[in-house]
């Protein structure tokens, strides 16, 4: 049946269909909606795991026992799980095994811009790359084949526009294969380096069949045309290509990215006068091609950062520029903010008073860096709040003491955060950390983790304590509040940052968002007693402006949480029940 | 038949997304080859968003480049103008008159700019704009503002009301279904 399907969408429909039985998946955009839609299919057990370490481990033991499994993750996310990546590259699989990373070229939603093919090359594993909906869906039943026939765990790399947008697919039934009986076999799992050592010769020897494989694939395709001009890609780079030069040009289009095949490359080579390389991020393609002894044109022309599209190729290898009307005026940006009635708010508000150095993580309340709140110092990467600030601490020692934070999400604590926390109560350093408890994973999308007492399917699951769990990782002092009380956030902070000893702080209140929190009515300016000072504007609520010299409630937007009332001394803003 | 452009512009939570879903699924239903490219993630908190929608006998890039927009389809005025650099030379804008200020304007930084319609239409281009909020509004719903605008951009098909009200069916669950029947009525006959 023929049918519009999301890039993740098309993927997932592809898991079911090739008879994957075990999903593990920790959120992260561009790559989410894979695991959200295979958990529709009531025959696929789906899990979201507390980080992607996890999930690769659980995916690994469930085909270990004889199921195809799989694990989904965004660039960074395959960063955390690349331990058991690397290793598990040595082991190989029992039933197939298949992981999803998703890059973020253009980083619409991310802190970085790696290229994961550098992890699929180091690890030895071979990548497949779709560049549309339907090889999606085409090759997560095929990526099963090669894990079984080649004994490797295969990644399929998506990126923000083959997962996010939509196309036709043309699927088919389920087909489940029978169950690999798990046998004992210490030699190929047991990962000691009596074992490993000999476990590296085979994956040597799988590369050079993979090579071959890659030489007559059903993956990489030969397009003729014009022979004056031959592109190599992939990807979404594939589809721009496509939109510029139609069926004129001569392309190659690689649908496995690693290895990538030789002779394929040269015969392609040999059969057009110039050869174009058209790839997002960096020039792996190209070298490959350079290492072959080819002359190419590549990252001399095509920038190594963003994204690109039809225009740059058009511009880059015809010299053809776009024509188009410009606006004669300076537009004000529009960048993304905190949502109005965000718990997160009040907390950040409480920091800029206290004017402390803010050293943050990932998620939603990253946007706490943005004016006119402007409380984080630091944003690296997941967990590293509160591993940072020990460091922080432990280098200016009393210099610092009660003068910094670290702030992390519910779900990012149970990602990587613990065992920074762990450290911190090890080796004591006098640190606060404020763990902002939303009860749910918030920018991905509302995912549930191990604090929210939810599974993926919605359904009641373990719940993990917080106040609990940090006590028993050696805190004393934990204090839950609510951010949406200013005064009692204030008491708290000064009080954490005063004590002699390391401590958390709990803020909590669910996210604005969630179905089951019911919004209030909005505020109500009274303009006779307001006289525009703009003290509720230094919220930076997107549900306050200044019309005509007074504050303005967009009621579309306010939620009626309360706190830009807190700093209205006059009395002007005024609740409706 | 070339491929056609449509992009839907906006503020990241103004309901965007089921407004490409509808003419995903329209388009489909007419037989044509279609992408659909949004955002998730970041950019949809509040930020500017934008939603491409292609259609034609074969379409490759799910996205659409300045100087290709058929249409662009705005939530909001300041979006419409941010985006103006896509439309093709002969394409049209179709906005809501709705005005949200971004943060530089709320934080004093900035100023929401004036008259942005009548400086779009100085460049000859056709903008077909109207307060979309109230309508929706008069309809039952704020957030119906993305299917009023459906209901004025489907005056520039040449498809049949009953396949857009198909497609609606389709796509809205059933409790709102009269809602917005009656949103994307206000709307085309605004």
């Amino acid at each position: 049946m023929k049918q519009l399907m999301l890039g993740n969408q098309a993927f997932a429909r592809g898991l079911y269909e090739a008879g994957c039985c075990v999903v593990s998946s920790y959120p992260g955009t561009p790559s989410t909606e894979v695991t959200e839609e295979a958990a529709k299919f009531d025959d696929i057990y789906c899990e979201w795991a507390p980080n992607e370490k996890v999930a690769m481990e659980v995916a690994f033991g469930a085909c270990l026992a004889g199921k195809r499994s799989f694990c989904g993750m965004k660039h960074v996310g395959l960063n955390v799980a690349a331990d058991p990546l690397y290793t598990c590259s040595y082991t190989g699989v029992n039933a197939g095994m298949v992981i999803c990373v998703a890059d973020d070229a253009g980083m619409h939603s991310s802190q970085n811009e790696q290229d994961s093919r550098h992890h699929a090359i180091a690890s030895k594993v071979p990548m497949l790359e779709p560049s549309d909906s339907q090889e999606a869906y085409a090759f997560a039943k095929l990526a099963y084949e090669i894990s079984e026939t080649f004994d490797t765990p295969v990644i399929i790399k998506m990126c923000t526009r083959v997962a996010h947008s939509q196309s036709i697919v043309d699927t088919a039934e389920r087909v489940v294969p029978p169950v690999k009986a798990y046998e004992k076999n210490i030699a190929k799992y047991v990962m000691m380096p009596g074992n490993a050592i000999r476990r590296h010769p085979f994956v040597e020897e799988r590369t050079r069949k993979l090579i071959a494989y890659a030489e007559n694939c059903e993956l990489n395709r030969v397009e003729m045309g014009d022979t004056r001009l031959g592109i190599i890609t992939s990807s979404t780079s594939y589809q721009y290509v496509k939109e510029v030069f139609g069926d004129t040009a001569c392309i190659l289009k690689l649908g496995m990215i690693n290895p990538l095949p030789e002779k394929l490359i040269l015969d392609f080579a040999s059969k057009v006068e110039k050869v174009a390389i058209v790839e997002e991020l960096d020039p792996i393609i190209e070298n490959h091609c350079k290492a072959l002894g080819l002359e190419v044109t590549g990252k001399d022309v095509f920038p190594m950062e963003g994204e690109y599209s039809q225009n740059m190729i058009a511009e880059k290898l015809e010299g053809k520029a776009a024509a188009y009307c410009k606006l004669d005026e300076t537009l004000p940006v529009r960048p993304p903010v905190m949502c109005s009635g965000c718990p997160h708010r009040g907390l950040f508000y409480t920091l800029k008073q206290n004017k402390v150095t803010v050293l943050g993580d990932i998620g939603c309340y990253t946007l706490g860096a943005v004016a006119p709140l402007s409380a984080m110092d630091v944003t690296l990467c997941m967990g590293a709040s509160i591993s940072s600030i020990h460091g922080f601490n432990k280098a200016l020692g009393e210099e610092s003491q009660g003068k910094t934070v670290a702030v992390i999400g519910d779900s990012t604590f149970m990602h990587s955060g613990m065992t920074g926390l762990a450290n911190i109560a090890y080796n004591q350093s006098n640190s606060t950390v404020i763990i902002l408890d939303n009860s749910i994973t918030g920018m991905t999308g509302h995912q549930q983790n191990p604090t929210t007492g939810y599974n993926i399917k919605g359904d009641p699951a373990g719940k993990i304590n917080l106040e609990e769990l940090c006590h028993a990782l050696g805190f004393n002092r934990v204090t839950v509040v609510d951010p949406y009380d200013l005064a009692e956030c204030d008491r708290v902070l000064k009080e954490e940052l005063a004590a002699d000893e390391p401590s958390v702080i709990i803020s909590r209140r669910p996210c604005v968002l969630l179905k089951y929190v019911k919004p209030k009515k909005p505020l109500k300016v009274l303009c006779d007693k307001c006289v525009g000072c703009k003290s509720c504007m230094r919220l930076g609520c997107p549900a306050i402006s200044m019309k005509n010299g007074k504050a303005a409630i967009d009621t579309t937007l306010c939620v009626g949480c309360g706190v830009c009332k807190q700093l209205c001394r006059l009395g002007a803003l005024e609740s409706q029940e | 038949m070339n491929t056609k452009n449509i992009m839907i512009v906006g503020v990241g939570g103004q309901g965007s997304l089921l407004a490409s879903k509808l003419l995903g699924y329209l388009l489909l239903q007419e037989g044509y080859d279609v992408k659909v490219s949004e955002v998730h993630g970041m950019s949809q908190r509040g930020g500017s968003v934008v939603t491409y929608v292609r259609f034609g006998e074969k379409v490759y890039s799910p996205i659409i480049d300045k100087g290709e927009a058929d249409f662009i389809v705005s939530f909001e005025e300041l979006e419409a103008a941010r985006y103006v650099e896509y439309l093709k030379k002969d394409g049209r804008i179709v906005t809501n008159t709705q005005q949200i200020d971004p943060m530089p304007v709320i934080t004093g930084a900035a100023e929401y700019p004036t008259d942005l319609i009548s400086k779009i239409e100085k460049l000859g281009i056709a903008v077909d704009a109207m307060d979309c909020l109230s309508l929706a509004e008069e309809a039952g719903s704020a957030k119906a503002v993305n299917i009023v605008l459906m209901g004025r951009l489907s005056k520039y098909f040449d498809i049949a009301p009953e396949k857009w009200d198909q497609a609606l069916e389709a796509c809205v669950p059933a409790k709102f279904l009269e809602l917005n029947r009656k949103a994307f009525a206000l709307g085309r006959e605004a």
